[in-house]
């Protein structure tokens, strides 16, 4: 079991190095730094000069080894645009994003895996064919959409819920967190909600899916051959052995919703690292692109871990390794 | 007489409730089983014996449902209990044991939590107490070292060891019948006849009563007290394993037995019965069997034979009520 975690580990470094290569062609070669810094109306002189005290004078590898030498110890350099520290400045950004993400993702489980549940109990129910309808719609209908329509019905129409930011915040160290104050808990609701929607639908029907079929298994008509409870059969052997899928699933879906919640927090203009990247696009801004890359890439890398460690957990077949 | 009848089904109908209208699957039978008595049925795929094993565990799976009979356990009639009552009985009156030992266990729980969640189902018993009991019926299914694999899980067992981990459940608690169907069709023989010697001593000592579930005449002759032959959703003969296996009665059962191959008598062709089972909703009129008898006479066609008690058996086959030959009656 140690070699396995061990094996995952050896993998997981090399994803960073691969996502940092990138990240380092990025941040070296996607414009001249040197005119980005200095302006296109420095002399020769100041160019030498800036090149040598950036080290761009060296071979391509030595540089590579400097970045990542920088990278490790989370310096990605000074944003263009703001002049601050880019691991500073995303720091500031990660909490609102984080939040968002992890309660979108507890209110997709919290109601996707009991809906699944009952579509899968009772295929044929009128209730069940409801839902699968409206989960079909979670599924097909655009995110962005989804936050206009809440924005017009609860912040226009109804004025009940602020339509952009995050409302009061309390500082908990370097972190910054909204669940703590009534504005910024009212202010989660809709962006929560808008990023729930697709999570929901989709875990919705991989839980049916999985669970239909797992009801199918031997084992499942053996459990009522022992005269289990339906509860039993139902939830402790149908349900545990339908997860797998659904664990990989949302491990792979909690990665991209925080390198993705960018239409979301655009839309609501929540001030998380999403809308970060895309002001750091629009402004050119490689060193915050390049670190944010760098970020993306170790959260996947980390969030896989977790998700072959839940593996290992639930399932004592893969324990052998 | 009566009371000591572990199972008695009268007159078992099963149909397949289908768009296209209803089809019996199963149609009219009977047996009785006494405690501690083993009965082998067996009969071709199709012929209706496992859809027969399930109605009496009732695991009927849906479109399939009980269309007439009853089914007694002790005396008691189960098979019109409402559902939370026969989930009540499975496995504690009536157990079950099935083909695949290999997905019979749940892959993601120790076989010692599955052996207690079964107990402590059935029986008032702390866990603690659960947990005793359940390395009692391992050691007696035969698990070497019962307190180390108490903790391992079902991937960890060999397919035999995971059948006795099954019947383990099965007997769990204490059940009075255990319906057991195709039980060792999935292991290698030598396994094979370890399973089958451990259920004969569980119909010994315990007094379970065992319907086995089979198409494998081997089986039936190391196990069985009693056969009941299956041909088209009926039983055509029932008697006890030796009268069945070298004196066979209906032309079915003596074709049957005639197709065991055997080492004295070697054929360059293996025998067969001419033409195959016909499927549910084909059977003909009259005795299913007339198309493939070789004594078939006019009345076959159209007279379904009732069945016959003859001495400690029964057969039912116009030729031992009255020749085939005579017209169908008036």
């Amino acid at each position: 079991m140690i070699t396995l975690v061990l094996r995952r580990l050896g993998s997981v470094l090399l994803v960073m190095l691969v996502v940092s290569g990138m990240s380092f062609l990025i941040f070296n070669y996607l414009g001249d730094p040197v005119n980005n810094i200095l302006g296109v109306n420095a002399s020769l002189n100041e160019r030498e000069e800036l090149r040598r005290t950036l080290g761009l004078d060296q071979p391509s590898y030595v540089q590579f080894w400097h970045f990542l030498q920088r990278a490790v110890v989370g310096d990605f350099g000074i944003s263009y645009r703001n002049r601050l520290p880019v691991l500073e400045l995303i720091l500031s950004r990660l909490p609102a994003t984080v939040e968002l993400v992890m309660c979108a993702t507890v209110l997709a489980l919290g109601v996707g895996i009991p809906m699944g549940v009952y579509c899968a109990l009772r295929p044929k129910g009128a209730f069940s064919r409801l839902l699968q309808m409206i989960s079909l719609v979670g599924i097909s209908i655009p995110q962005f959409l989804i936050g206009m329509l809440l924005i017009l019905i609860f912040s226009v129409e109804l004025r009940w819920l602020s339509a952009f930011g995050r409302g009061e915040v309390v500082q908990i160290g370097w972190w910054s967190t909204g669940l703590l104050t009534d504005s910024g808990r009212k202010a989660l609701i809709m962006p929560v909600i808008t990023l729930a929607v697709f999570q929901i639908s989709m875990i919705m029907r991989l839980v049916q899916g999985e669970m239909q079929e797992v009801m199918r298994a031997d084992f499942i008509k053996f459990a009522r051959a022992r005269g289990l409870t339906d509860r039993s059969v139902h939830l402790r052997h149908a349900l545990r052995n339908s997860l797998l899928p659904v664990v990989t699933v949302v491990g792979m879906q909690i990665g991209s919703l925080i390198a993705f919640a960018i239409v979301c927090e655009a839309v609501f203009q929540w001030p998380g690292v999403g809308l970060l990247i895309l002001q750091a696009i629009e402004y050119a801004d490689f060193p915050v692109m390049a670190a944010y890359l760098a970020m993306v890439g170790f959260g996947f890398a980390m969030i896989n871990l977790t998700v072959d460690m839940i593996y290992l957990f639930i399932d004592p077949r893969m324990r052998r390794g | 007489m009566t009371a000591a009848l572990a199972l008695d089904v009268r007159d078992l109908s099963i149909v397949f409730d289908t768009r296209r209208g209803s089809m019996t699957a199963v149609q009219e039978v009977s047996f009785t089983l006494a405690r501690g008595e083993v009965l082998g049925l067996v009969g071709e795929s199709g012929a209706g014996k496992s859809l027969t094993g399930n109605a009496l565990i009732g695991l009927l799976q849906a479109p399939g449902r009980i269309a007439g009979g009853e089914v007694h356990l002790d005396g008691q009639r189960i098979d019109a209990l409402p559902p939370e009552a026969q989930r009540r009985l499975r496995g504690k009156r009536i157990g079950a044991i099935f083909q695949d030992p290999l997905t019979s266990l749940d892959p993601l729980m120790t076989v010692g939590a599955q052996l207690v969640e079964t107990i402590r189902t059935h029986l008032p018993l702390s866990a603690p107490a659960a947990r005793a009991r359940a390395m009692d019926l391992l050691a007696e299914v035969g698990i070497a070292d019962p307190a180390g694999r108490y903790g391992q899980y079902p991937h960890q067992f060999s397919g035999g060891m995971r059948q006795r981990i099954v019947i383990a459940l099965a007997i769990a608690a204490e059940p009075d019948v255990i319906v057991a169907d195709e039980p060792t069709t999935a292991l290698d023989v030598s396994v094979q006849a370890q399973i089958l010697s451990l259920l004969r001593r569980l119909a010994r000592d315990h007094g379970t009563a065992i319907v086995l579930v089979t198409h494998d005449m081997g089986v039936i002759a190391e196990i069985a007290d009693r056969v009941a032959v299956m041909y088209a959703g009926r039983i055509v003969e029932i008697g006890p394993v030796t009268e069945v296996l070298h004196a066979a009665r209906h032309p079915y059962t003596a074709g049957l037995m005639g197709l065991i191959p055997s080492l004295s008598r070697r054929a360059d062709r293996l025998p067969q019965i001419a033409g195959s089972m016909p499927r549910p909703g084909q059977w003909p009129v009259g005795c299913s069997f007339h198309p493939r008898c070789p004594s078939a006479g006019p009345r076959c066609a159209a007279d379904v034979p009732r069945p016959l008690s003859a001495d400690d058996g029964m057969v039912a086959c116009h030729l031992f009520s009255g020749g085939t030959l005579s017209p169908p009656a008036p």
